[in-house]
């Protein structure tokens, strides 16, 4: 490590704290975020302040173990008091916890505003955003991060690790858990404690408002990119590592907040998570919806084409007319876009200024509309409704019948070759 | 001691604690308690933007500023909980700490920007120096609570009929949703124009503190928020006064402490929902049933006296038969023997008359004898309908089991 600057070995230890600091949190913060208690957290957070306060008035410190130890005493203390001025206040349950926890916080306030705190340096403001900048030089020459925050994540690593699937079953199922016999309380109460821990021993470096960003934001990020738990904790790790590197490197070259920009940092990852996410993603979810679109117009259009070739009542006479019923099933770009489509592939043609079926164009609209008069024979079969029922419920879901359950239906219905309408069920032709 | 700043900020706080009491009653009764804390923390980011634009502090721009950035985090969070994979509580939770976030970051940039003068003004966003509220800002103050208080006076009765039964109203025709913006509208506005009174973190507890400590007090609604924007007031007046003459206490977190003290004492002392009130009225109610059972007992034993064979013979402990002559209920009449009173034969029957009853009901309407344990009355059976009463009477008549003087011998028994 001789080759560093003091610039460059500061930042890194700053890395290096923020990083231990954000991992904690994120992996308490999953178990949070699944049982959607993230606002119990938000509480904790706070209410831990009033201890802080005292223990930094005894030790003069803000990194000590000992703090962290009692911390889990006043997690416990938290959640217990909130449940119980809900039970016995009869206050709906986030009222209580509002009382609770801004009470607490506001009395942390007051102690840490006391003059026996104020004298030494100890910025009140570092409530909310921490002091993160400072902490390397508190370190002296050694990279180990301050005791607390070790203390924290061997805590949280430890306990995960012990208590992995009654955690786990606890977050998703708590009757089955105590079914078996598990103390979902017990379990419930331990969470609590090391929410405060986790909260006490980054205190010093992100504050107790940041705190909640750290706790829920790698966890929600991450649960859009796994489903499982284990793949929920090792994303939320990820998060919370690029946002305590990437965090710090900002804050430092633009002299802004250090847990601020973490926090922020985070938020961004998160905001292009819900975007961009290929499964669970706003943007991918968008697309795949409109893609789905496109082939029901398409397959609307080719339908009324063929229907007009047949000379059944119900035809359409003109493009204008086939291109509307593509577009009244979904709407007018999806329409648009399955026409252009239909006709780059070769499925319809104009001919002498009509829109015509080509040979595939009829394979395909056979094979819809095959699924749609099978599945008004299947209806009118087992059900009891009128002949002009049939038609819309067929019509809308004669895109999704695969050809599994087309063949079944034929066979259900002893392969019948009308309709109830009396039209011809076209047969199956090869490819389908 | 009170000079003209000091009243200033005295009648400040007193106007906002009441606005907050009155419009936060809407948010807590409506399961929103917590909307409030996320938008205080999300009106930060606002705040230092309207300032970087405005270069100088100009409060009512930095107020509109604060206002949009919690109205933005606020439907962000309507959007994240609504339409994608993640949920409320979380949606919440992420709002809050990212805004407030960004707001930090800016807020630090301003203090590179400005020669450090102005930072004291952006800290005291966040915990709140009403101290050095000016009489504009108190004109501010109370403008905007009259207005919110004229709103919620003129629209008291669709407030009322959304908070209670918001699908009721939407069946009713009622636009549901302008009314729920409007109400929330109110929170916000609230929420922003106290931030430099009360602070960021802390403005949260004057929205839910005070509604929470009058739903001791009342079930009306409008006594509830009438209460809450009194207590709301009471807390502004006594917190700034605490934070005034002590050092250096900020004013946030001691308006704060009051209401809580305030929440604290209505939880135990208030009647009917307090604490006290109802341990009281389950003192009550286990000796109103002891003594019940107490004498049903009696009732049985004489009743079997006369009909022997027909009831077991129930055994009647010594203190019992002491208890029913103190309480004029029995009289001696030799060492060992025992008569009834006519005020015995009468309490007797009818506490034997109670019990019968109580089994029929639990017999043939459970589900309503579970209602009924379940409210806290200390004389169950006064809640039943007449009609109810009447057929549990008639059912027991007819079967032979109602308890009548007539069954009771004259004389009493042996003890």
């Amino acid at each position: 490590m001789g080759g560093l600057s003091l610039e460059t070995e500061l930042m890194l230890k700053m890395m290096l704290v923020g990083a231990v600091t954000n991992t904690a949190c994120a992996l308490v913060g999953c178990y949070l975020v699944l049982r959607r208690m993230s606002l119990l957290g938000d509480a904790i957070s706070h209410a831990v302040l009033p201890g802080i306060a005292v223990a930094f008035l005894f030790s003069g410190q803000l990194g000590g173990p000992s703090i962290v130890i009692g911390a889990t005493a006043v997690g416990v203390l938290t959640a217990w008091l909130s449940q119980s001025v809900h039970q016995w206040g009869k206050v709906p349950e986030d009222a209580g916890l509002g009382v609770v926890f801004t009470t607490l916080f506001a009395l942390g306030v007051v102690l840490l505003s006391t003059p026996a705190i104020r004298n030494v340096d100890l910025d009140p403001g570092c409530v909310f955003y921490g002091l993160l900048e400072l902490i390397p030089l508190s370190m002296g020459p050694s990279w180990w991060p301050p005791a607390g925050i070790t203390l924290a994540l061997g805590l949280v690593i430890g306990m995960t690790t012990l208590l992995w699937k009654e955690f786990k079953l606890v977050s998703f199922d708590p009757g089955l858990a105590t079914a078996l016999g598990l103390n979902a309380t017990l379990l419930h109460y331990v969470l609590m404690g090391l929410v405060a821990a986790v909260t006490v021993a980054s205190f010093q470096a992100v504050g107790s408002v940041l705190v909640v960003a750290m706790l829920i934001v790698p966890a929600a990020t991450a649960q859009y990119w796994s489903d499982s738990l284990i793949g929920m904790m090792i994303w939320s790790v990820v998060v919370a590592l690029v946002s305590a590197v990437a965090g710090c490197w900002i804050a430092v070259e633009t002299g802004t907040n250090a847990a601020g920009m973490m926090a922020v940092v985070a938020g961004v990852l998160f905001a292009g998570t819900v975007l961009l996410a290929p499964k669970y993603g706003l943007v991918p979810r968008w697309i795949r919806i409109l893609r789905l679109r496109i082939q029901v117009a398409g397959e609307d259009l080719l339908t009324s084409l063929y229907r007009y070739d047949e000379g059944t009542p119900d035809a359409v006479f003109t493009a204008r007319d086939a291109f509307g019923h593509a577009q009244a099933a979904t709407d007018m770009l999806s329409a648009w876009i399955a026409f252009r489509g239909l006709i780059h592939r070769g499925l319809i043609r104009w001919q002498n200024g009509h829109l015509r079926l080509t040979r595939a164009g009829q394979d395909r609209a056979r094979k819809v509309l095959r699924a749609h008069r099978l599945w008004e024979a299947y209806l009118q079969q087992n059900f009891d409704l009128p002949l002009d029922h049939l038609h819309d419920p067929a019509h809308k879901i004669e895109h999704f019948l695969g050809p599994d359950l087309v063949a079944q239906l034929e066979e259900g219905l002893s392969r019948p070759d009308h309709d109830p309408h009396g039209r011809r069920i076209p047969e199956q032709s090869n490819g389908d | 001691m009170l000079n003209y700043n000091t009243l200033v900020v005295l009648i400040g706080t007193a106007i906002l604690g009441a606005n907050a009491g009155l419009v936060g009653s809407f948010a807590v009764l409506r399961g929103r308690s917590l909307v409030g804390d996320a938008l205080a923390h999300a009106a930060l980011p606002g705040l230092c933007i309207a300032f970087l634009l405005a270069g100088e502090r100009s409060l009512p721009l930095m107020l509109l500023g604060a206002l949009a950035s919690g109205l933005l985090g606020v439907s962000i969070i309507s959007i994240l909980s609504r339409q994608t994979r993640t949920r409320d509580d979380a949606a919440v939770g992420i709002v809050l700490s990212v805004f407030f976030a960004v707001g930090i970051v800016l807020s630090g940039l301003i203090q590179h920007m400005t020669t450090g003068g102005n930072k004291a003004g952006l800290d005291n966003y966040i915990l709140g120096q009403a101290a050095s509220m000016l009489a504009s800002d108190c004109y501010l103050i109370a403008g905007v609570s009259l207005v919110s208080g004229i709103l919620v006076l003129v629209l008291f009765k669709e407030f009322e009929l959304v908070t209670f039964d918001a699908s009721l109203a939407q069946s009713q025709g009622w636009p549901v949703l302008w009314i729920d913006l409007t109400m929330m509208g109110l929170v916000a506005v609230t929420v922003v124009v106290g931030l430099p009174a009360v602070g960021v973190v802390l403005m949260a507890a004057l929205l839910i503190i005070p509604p929470a400590a009058a739903r001791m007090w009342t079930r009306s609604l409008g006594r509830l928020i009438i209460l809450a924007a009194v207590i709301g007031a009471a807390s502004g007046v006594l917190g700034t006064l605490v934070s005034a003459t002590s050092l250096r206490v900020p004013t946030g977190p001691s308006i704060v402490l009051v209401a809580a003290s305030v929440f604290l004492v209505s939880m135990l002392a208030a009647p009917e929902r307090g604490i006290v009130s109802r341990w009281i009225a389950q003192v009550r109610f286990r000796e109103r049933l002891s003594e019940r059972v107490r004498l049903t007992n009696i009732y049985d034993w004489l009743v079997g006296a006369t009909h022997p064979g027909e009831v077991d013979e129930p055994f009647i402990p010594t203190e019992d038969i002491a208890q029913g002559v103190r309480d004029s209920l029995l009289e001696p009449i030799g060492h060992t023997q025992y008569r009834l009173t006519p005020l015995g034969r009468e309490r007797i029957v009818r506490a034997a008359q109670e019990s019968r009853l109580w089994d029929e009901l639990v017999a043939t309407h459970p589900i309503e004898a579970a209602d009924i344990l379940s409210s806290s009355s200390d004389a169950p059976l006064n809640v039943l309908s007449p009609d109810l009463l009447s057929e549990l009477t008639r059912s027991l008549e007819r079967s032979g089991r109602w308890p009548s003087a007539d069954a009771l011998p004259e004389l009493g028994g042996t003890a």
